[in-house]
Formats: C-alpha cells, sequence, structure tokens
C-alpha cells in the first residue's frame, strides 16, 4: 500500500480584506465579492516566502508521519511559482532544515499553480517502485498579483506538505491520472515582477476543460461516479470556480465543503488544493473516499484518488489542525501595510 | 612591582569634531598630556581604540599615532576592548611601569565616528556584540541594553523614573565640563518623553555618538615626586571577561564582568568599596550605571534605581557617581572613555574640576570602571591622592 | 552575507544543533571546541526544543540598515524548554503585548536579504506559542 504517510500545511497569520484592497483601486467590493465568492485572502510578512512556508508544512507533515528519522526521506520536490531564486532550488534550503540531506533527491517544479501536486504525483511513483523510502511533496507559494488587476484579490500565500511512504499509510492512494493541453491563460515571462492572464478565456478552455478532463478521466479510470466519493478538492483560485465545477460534475457543496477555503484564504497557487486535501484529511473518517484535482494554467490537472484508513484517527490531531490556522489568531492589515510586505512600493535608490 | 603615578591629563573636547581627524585628536589630547607632565620622553605608548579599522579605515595605530606625535621609534600598541579599549590602554601601560619594562608610558585612547555615516557607526559598535547569534538577528546596542533594563525592571521592579534620574543627574554634572558634548541640563520629563530607541530606553537613555582622544602619563612614584607635578597613585588594577551574548549569562541583570574585575581591582590596592569616595562608571545607557553600581557593590542588588532617584549618586550624595558628567553628557568617543575617565578621576583628586564640579569634601580615593560591549569585558582601576 | 559564513551556520540557523558535553552535560548553542563548565572536549549533537518562554524583550524602533523597513520590531532572549537561553525576533505578534514569562515557538523564518543579488539567509525566529 502506497499513500500519504504524513501531512500537513501553513497559512501565514496576516490577513487583508477585499473591501480594503478595492479602496484602494476605487472598485466595487460587493461585486468582487460576490463574483468570486472570496472575502479575504491570506498575506505572507516579509520574512516568509515559499521556503519557510514549506519547511512549516513539512515540519507538520513529519509530525503526523510519527516523527519519522528526516535521513530517510529520500526525495524532495517543491513545487511554486514564486520562488525566492530563479537559479537555486528551494528544495535544498527546506531539506538542509530539516535534516534530510545528504542522501536526498531534488527537483523544484513549477507548472503554475498545479507545481505542488505535480511534486506529489513524482513522489508517489518514486515510492511505489521501490527506490525510496519516503518521498516528501511540497506545494508552497506566496504569489503576486498586479495592483489594481482582478488577481490582486486573491493572490495569497500558504504551503501544505504530504510525506508519501509505503508503511503506516493514513490515506492510500488508489490511482492517479493527469490531463494536460497547450492553453495560454495566465503566464508570466522572466524577468517580469507580476504574472499576466487571458482574462475570460481563464474560465472554460482553460480551468474548467482540464479539471473536468481529469476528473472525468480519473472516475473512468478508476470505474467510479461522484456520489462513490465522500469528498472531493478542486483547484481554488476563487471561491466560486471550484464551486461552479464540483456542481458541473455532479458533486455536491457537503462533498467539497471541508477542502473549499479559498474564500477566506484566497488563491495560494501551488498550495491550493493540496492545502484543501489537508483540511479534508484532518475531518475524514477511515473508508472516505476523495477525489483531489488540481489545475494549473498553461494548463493541465493532476487527479489522485485517496483511500482514507483507520491510521487518520490517530494522527489528525498531531499537528495542528488545517482550519485552526485559516480561522485563528488572525492579524488584519491596510492596503499600506499589504503593500510594503509584499514589497510593491518603490523606493527611491 | 613599582608604584605607578598618574603625573599629567590631557583630552579634546567631546563631540561631532569635523575640523579634526582621527591623528589630529590623538595628537591634541597626548601633547596636553606630555605639556601637563612636563615629561621630557616616553618609553611606551598605549593606544586604545575601538575600531579605526571601521570608521575610518586605519589600522596600525601604534605606527600611526607614535608617527603624528613626533616620537620616532617609540614602540607603541594599539589596544581593544570594544568600549573598553582605553580603560585596557590604561592596564597595559600600568603594567608597562609596575613590571619595570618602561619609565614614562602614555596611555591614550581615540575614537573617530563621524566620518561614516550613522549607520555605518551603527554596524560599526555592534561588532562589540555577538555578530552571529545576536546581531545577525537585528539585536542594536541600544537593543541589547534594553534587554538588561527589561530584565531588570521585572526582577527588582526598578522603574523609568529611576532609568531617567540618571540622565539628569549626569547632564547636571556634564553642563559644568567645558570639554562635554553635551553640556547642559536635562529634565526628567525631556528624557521620559524624548523618541523611543528600543522599548524602554529613549534616546535621553543612550550616550551618543562622538569624535574625541584622552591621554595620561604613568611613571614611577619615584619619577612624579622628582618632575614636581600633581600627581595620584594607582593603586589596584582589575581585569575581567564575561561571555560576548548577553543571552548566555545566567543573570542577563547583573554584570558579573564588573563585580570580578572591581574585586580584583581593590584586592591588589588593598582597600575596600567603603574606603572609596566616588567612581566614574561606564553609563554607556542609563541602566548601566545602575547595573554597574549594583555590580561593584556599591548599592544593593535591585537598590541601584531607587538610590540614583534619591540623589545619592549626585555631585553633593552618599557616593557621586561621574562627576564629569558620564558618558551620556560628556561624549562617548569609545576608545577614549577608559582614559577620559582616569582624567575626570585626576583632576577630582588633585583639585583640578572645572566649574562647579569639584567634590567637595576632599576625595581621596576613586574607582574607574569601563566596560566594553554589554558587558563581555570590564577594567577597573583603583586610584589615590599621592 | 557571505555564502561561506552563512553556509557554515546551517546546522544553528537551521536545524539548532547544539552540543552537549559528554562529560558534564552542559548544552551549549552553538557548538563548542571546550566546554566552559568542566573543560571537556567531546560533545555530542542535540537538537534544542523548540518551545520555550521569553526571559527579556526589547522593541528595536531604531534600527540597522539590513533591518530598517522591518522596524518597530521586538527582540527577545528566550530560555528553550532545556535551560539554553537564545536571542532573536519575535514576530507575528502586537509589539505593545509582550510580556516576560510569554511562551514562544521557534519558527524557521528570512532573516537578512542582501538587496537584490545576495544569498538569501533563513534562520529561527520566535513566534507567540498560541497552539
Amino acid at each position: 500500500m502506497v499513500g500519504i504517510v504524513g501531512y500537513g500545511a501553513h497559512i501565514p497569520r496576516h490577513r487583508i480584506k477585499v473591501e480594503e484592497i478595492a479602496k484602494v483601486w476605487g472598485a466595487d467590493a460587493p461585486s468582487y465579492k460576490k463574483g468570486l465568492l472570496l472575502k479575504e485572502k491570506s498575506v505572507p510578512p516579509p520574512d516568509c516566502d515559499s521556503i519557510t512556508l514549506s519547511v512549516a508544512a513539512a515540519k507538520n507533515a513529519l509530525k503526523r508521519a510519527g516523527n519519522i528519522n528526516p535521513a530517510d526521506i529520500g526525495a524532495i520536490y517543491i513545487g511554486s511559482e514564486s520562488k525566492p531564486y530563479a537559479v537555486k532550488p528551494s528544495g535544498t534550503v527546506v531539506a538542509e532544515a530539516l535534516g534530510a540531506t545528504p542522501d536526498i533527491h531534488c527537483a523544484d517544479f513549477e507548472f503554475a499553480c498545479k507545481a505542488g501536486s505535480e511534486g506529489m504525483f513524482v513522489a508517489l511513483g518514486l515510492v511505489k517502485a521501490g527506490y525510496v523510502k519516503y518521498a516528501l511533496a511540497i506545494g508552497a507559494d506566496t504569489s503576486q498579483g498586479a495592483p489594481s488587476d482582478a488577481l490582486e484579490y486573491s493572490a495569497a500565500a500558504g504551503a501544505a506538505a504530504f510525506i508519501m511512504g509505503s508503511e503506516n499509510v493514513i490515506a492510500e492512494i488508489v490511482d492517479t491520472y493527469s490531463f494536460m493541453t497547450d492553453t495560454p491563460d495566465f503566464w508570466r515571462r522572466e524577468h517580469e515582477f507580476y504574472p499576466q492572464h487571458a482574462g475570460r478565456f481563464t474560465g472554460e478552455p482553460a480551468y474548467f476543460k482540464h479539471t473536468m478532463g481529469a476528473a472525468h478521466g480519473m472516475m473512468k479510470k478508476v470505474g467510479m461516479k461522484p456520489s462513490d466519493f465522500k469528498y472531493a478538492v478542486f483547484h481554488q483560485p476563487n471561491g466560486k470556480f471550484p464551486q461552479r465545477v464540483s456542481q458541473m460534475l455532479g458533486f455536491t457543496q457537503q462533498q467539497i465543503d471541508p477542502g473549499w477555503l479559498s474564500p477566506t484564504l484566497g488563491n495560494t497557487y501551488s498550495g491550493a488544493s493540496p492545502i484543501g486535501l489537508t483540511a479534508t484529511l484532518d475531518i475524514a473518517q477511515p473508508g472516505d473516499m476523495i477525489l483531489m484535482v488540481s489545475y494549473g494554467s498553461g494548463a493541465g490537472s493532476d487527479a489522485f484518488v485517496w483511500k482514507v484508513t483507520s491510521r487518520i484517527n490517530e494522527t489528525r490531531d498531531m499537528a495542528v489542525r488545517t482550519r485552526k490556522l485559516l480561522d485563528e489568531n488572525l492579524t488584519y492589515v491596510d492596503y499600506g501595510t499589504y503593500a510594503k510586505f509584499r514589497r510593491k512600493i518603490l523606493k527611491n535608490k | 612591582m613599582r608604584e605607578v603615578a598618574v603625573v599629567g591629563v590631557g583630552m579634546t573636547p567631546f563631540g561631532e569634531i569635523w575640523e579634526k581627524s582621527l591623528r589630529d585628536l590623538f595628537v591634541e589630547a597626548a601633547l596636553a598630556a606630555i605639556d601637563n607632565a612636563k615629561v621630557d620622553h616616553l618609553d611606551y605608548m598605549t593606544v586604545g581604540c575601538m575600531s579605526s579599522g571601521l570608521f575610518v579605515g586605519q589600522e596600525h595605530l601604534g605606527s600611526v599615532m607614535a608617527d603624528y606625535l613626533g616620537q620616532k621609534n617609540l614602540p607603541a600598541a594599539r589596544v581593544e576592548s570594544a568600549c573598553a579599549s582605553g580603560g585596557l590602554a590604561f592596564r597595559q601601560a600600568f603594567v608597562e611601569v609596575a613590571s619595570g619594562m618602561s619609565d614614562i608610558v602614555l596611555a591614550g585612547g581615540v575614537e573617530k565616528m563621524t566620518d561614516i555615516s550613522g549607520d555605518g557607526a551603527t554596524y560599526a559598535l555592534a561588532t562589540a556584540a555577538d555578530q552571529e547569534y545576536e546581531v545577525f538577528h537585528g539585536a542594536t546596542f541600544p537593543g541589547l541594553y534594553a534587554l538588561m533594563a527589561v530584565a531588570h525592571m521585572h526582577k527588582f521592579g526598578t522603574t523609568r523614573d529611576m532609568l531617567a534620574s540618571v540622565a539628569v543627574k549626569n547632564h547636571h554634572n556634564g553642563s559644568m565640563n567645558p570639554f562635554a558634548q553635551y553640556p547642559f541640563k536635562v529634565t526628567l520629563d525631556q528624557v521620559k518623553t524624548s523618541v523611543m530607541v528600543a522599548d524602554p530606553l529613549r534616546i535621553l537613555d543612550c550616550s551618543p555618538i562622538t569624535d574625541g582622544a584622552a591621554a595620561v602619563i604613568l611613571t614611577t612614584v619615584d619619577i612624579a615626586k622628582r618632575l614636581g607635578r600633581p600627581y595620584i597613585k594607582v593603586l589596584g588594577t582589575g581585569h575581567a571577561t564575561d561571555t560576548i551574548a548577553l543571552h548566555s549569562r545566567a543573570d542577563l541583570a547583573y554584570l558579573k564582568a564588573t563585580e570580578i574585575a572591581g574585586q580584583k581591582a581593590l584586592k591588589m590596592a588593598g582597600k575596600s568599596l567603603k574606603d572609596v569616595n566616588f567612581a566614574e562608571v561606564h553609563d554607556c545607557f542609563t541602566i548601566a550605571e545602575i547595573v554597574v553600581t549594583e555590580s561593584l557593590g556599591i548599592f544593593e542588588r535591585g537598590k541601584g534605581g531607587e538610590a540614583a532617584l534619591k540623589g545619592e549618586t549626585g555631585l553633593e550624595g552618599k557616593f557621586p557617581i561621574n562627576p564629569s558628567g558620564g558618558l551620556k553628557s560628556k561624549g562617548h568617543p569609545v576608545g577614549a572613555t577608559g582614559i577620559a575617565q582616569i582624567v575626570e578621576v585626576y583632576k577630582q583628586l588633585t583639585g583640578q574640576a572645572e566649574n562647579g564640579r569639584q567634590l567637595k569634601n576632599k576625595p581621596k580615593t576613586a574607582m574607574a570602571q569601563n566596560m566594553g560591549g554589554s558587558g563581555g569585558s570590564t577594567l577597573v582601576h583603583i586610584l589615590e591622592v599621592a | 552575507m557571505y555564502p561561506a559564513r552563512d553556509w557554515r551556520e546551517y546546522p544553528h540557523r537551521y536545524r539548532l544543533e547544539a552540543g552537549k558535553c559528554k562529560k558534564c552535560g552542559k548544552i551549549l548553542f552553538p557548538r563548542r571546541l571546550i566546554c566552559p563548565e568542566c573543560g571537556h572536549r567531546e560533545f555530542e549533537k542535540t537538537i534544542l526544543p523548540d518551545t520555550g518562554k521569553v526571559v527579556s524583550y526589547t522593541v528595536i524602533r531604531v534600527a540597522p540598515s539590513m533591518f530598517t523597513d522591518q522596524a518597530p520590531y521586538a527582540l527577545a532572549i528566550a530560555e528553550m524548554a532545556n535551560g539554553v537561553k537564545l536571542t532573536a525576533q519575535l514576530v507575528d505578534c502586537d509589539v505593545e503585548k509582550i510580556n516576560v514569562g510569554m511562551e514562544i515557538r521557534v519558527e524557521f523564518r528570512r532573516i537578512q536579504t542582501d538587496d537584490h543579488h545576495g544569498v538569501l539567509s533563513y534562520g529561527y525566529k520566535f513566534v507567540p506559542k498560541w497552539y
């Protein structure tokens, strides 16, 4: 049996409300909130980046794995589109911080918002092939949205980490499937600070086509239908998209609720569906089937079918639950502080 | 060991002295001391300076200062112990004379801190703390002493007013010191409402950035007598170190190196604290003066603040501390401070302190305490009238 | 930040690796070559616990150039659960609401960034222990 032996998430403490951003740009907050089903998003302080978020999430995953020896982790994959270095892997820093070096394979993944699930996809394969005992996959981002752009309301920060292994599995991987085409919906050229997107084109031909393509392909492969699943987690760039795609696919609101965090978290990009999965595992029961479908612009989706084991009962509270990180001990900032934190203010040299 | 005396002193005014370079300052103070002592030659020289390298890019001060002082081929040593560099320069000069190696030695101290930006000065000063485990994390000197203050306030109930009273008293004394950087009085309120630097320390709790130099001439008591100049005896020297990082110490609200150096100096002098009439101590921050007086044993642990507030450390008090105005009002050109303390002690013990600063009760024995960093090194000297 | 010096500090900064004297058991952070308590020269590797209590703190309002954008920030000395004391920034909290005795936990954060092209320096900071 191969699957998740430890999982954990990390979300920074700061938040900014949609109204606060709308106020500065003269936008109509209620229509953004309604259109995106978004109230507020997480904001990383200047000393947090996708590397530090990855370390925190990985430490929670290690706790739930029963404090395995980090030196036994044979591979580390960080997926992010907000890497601190353009050249120098985030994975080396995280592995060093965890004490997992030097017997370890490392690679950084990029595929917009699905970079995290890619790492998961590959990690599972390595463990299944018997190449490594444990493989750690992390999706982490502190992405930026251009000032006054629609994406500024949702670009948030967060990370989720999964240790894949074959002993003491918490959620078994039943099967995986991936669906990808070249679709230019959202991109960032080298040396550019902010990404570009193709407006309404990012909807139907991009997010919906690939999410649904992966979901249908996955369900066909395992011979299951929506009602066979207890929960489903979809990529959540805002509150609206995952809700709509789940309806289109035939899932109910109750099925997506535990992992539907974007209304108060924002879009954590490579962390989005992975963090949703951690929140779902936090409340899942042994035997539950979970469908997870990520989405990354460019474009593609990775699908996973998980079966929760009885080990969830002893592990869910070995580290802090994702909902607690999302809902409690929050500090709200104003736009000025947000702009300063996110280095959006040009200082004359 | 031979008996050692201080037979002449000199210093430059302390302040932002734009027109004078590092060499100018040192030579001015050294010449003043040489003239004051009326010695016709020097056998050795020590130069106390914390960081001429970082402040003005100049090391090798032994050579530079001997050269510019016109002392051809004089053996001279640059001495460093952060803010206790002056005190260490004095001690090394004392040892040089006491051991019989040299007869007439100039102990000088200098710092030129205004040739670089405020940031550069902060960086240079921070090298006195633990680079890796304190400064790397964002600690500043006011920050480290603030940590000491909070620990002291938490343990003993020391108050904001007690800290401020130290600044008020030192400014009162400094207002009568013609060499002081800030020769004006301040009120308790002014201190308490000045801009916050590192909670709870405000700008008026902190000693300033200063240029300046001071020098003293040491020789044997016999030679001093022959010179016919007023002199004082150096009875004891004490030197100790403590951990570089504040967090490595068992008690954050105490200065162990100061306690040990003080006891060593008194033991060597054959004196006890009750024989000492006043002290010049290292008030880099108001809290430092309070903790130093407790660590020297002048006041009981936890009672230093109260004593300051009650006026026990004033010129007319039970135990005058810093009649010169201290680092707070006089200024703190880092390497010069330890020597400037000896200059004040000399003036007070020979009845030559200017204006109304002269202690009235004919002081006989004095203590000078000079400390580096957050207490990582301390020099204490005991001096007495001839 | 100089890459070699940064790299040398990873065991301390990244993992809180300390040395435990094999003779008297004193724990030293960072690791040393000789025990200041008993003079012994052999140590075993130990990791500091990641929770502790604030022993003293201040709020730095006039910051050195590397940290000006962060001011005001809290700096604290915390005693970790095994008695070892450390200095670090205390973040993710209202600087007016810190008190001696407050429980903290260690988090991995960016400590210093050298303009646009230097190596990034990571290490430990304290956050309030709220769960």
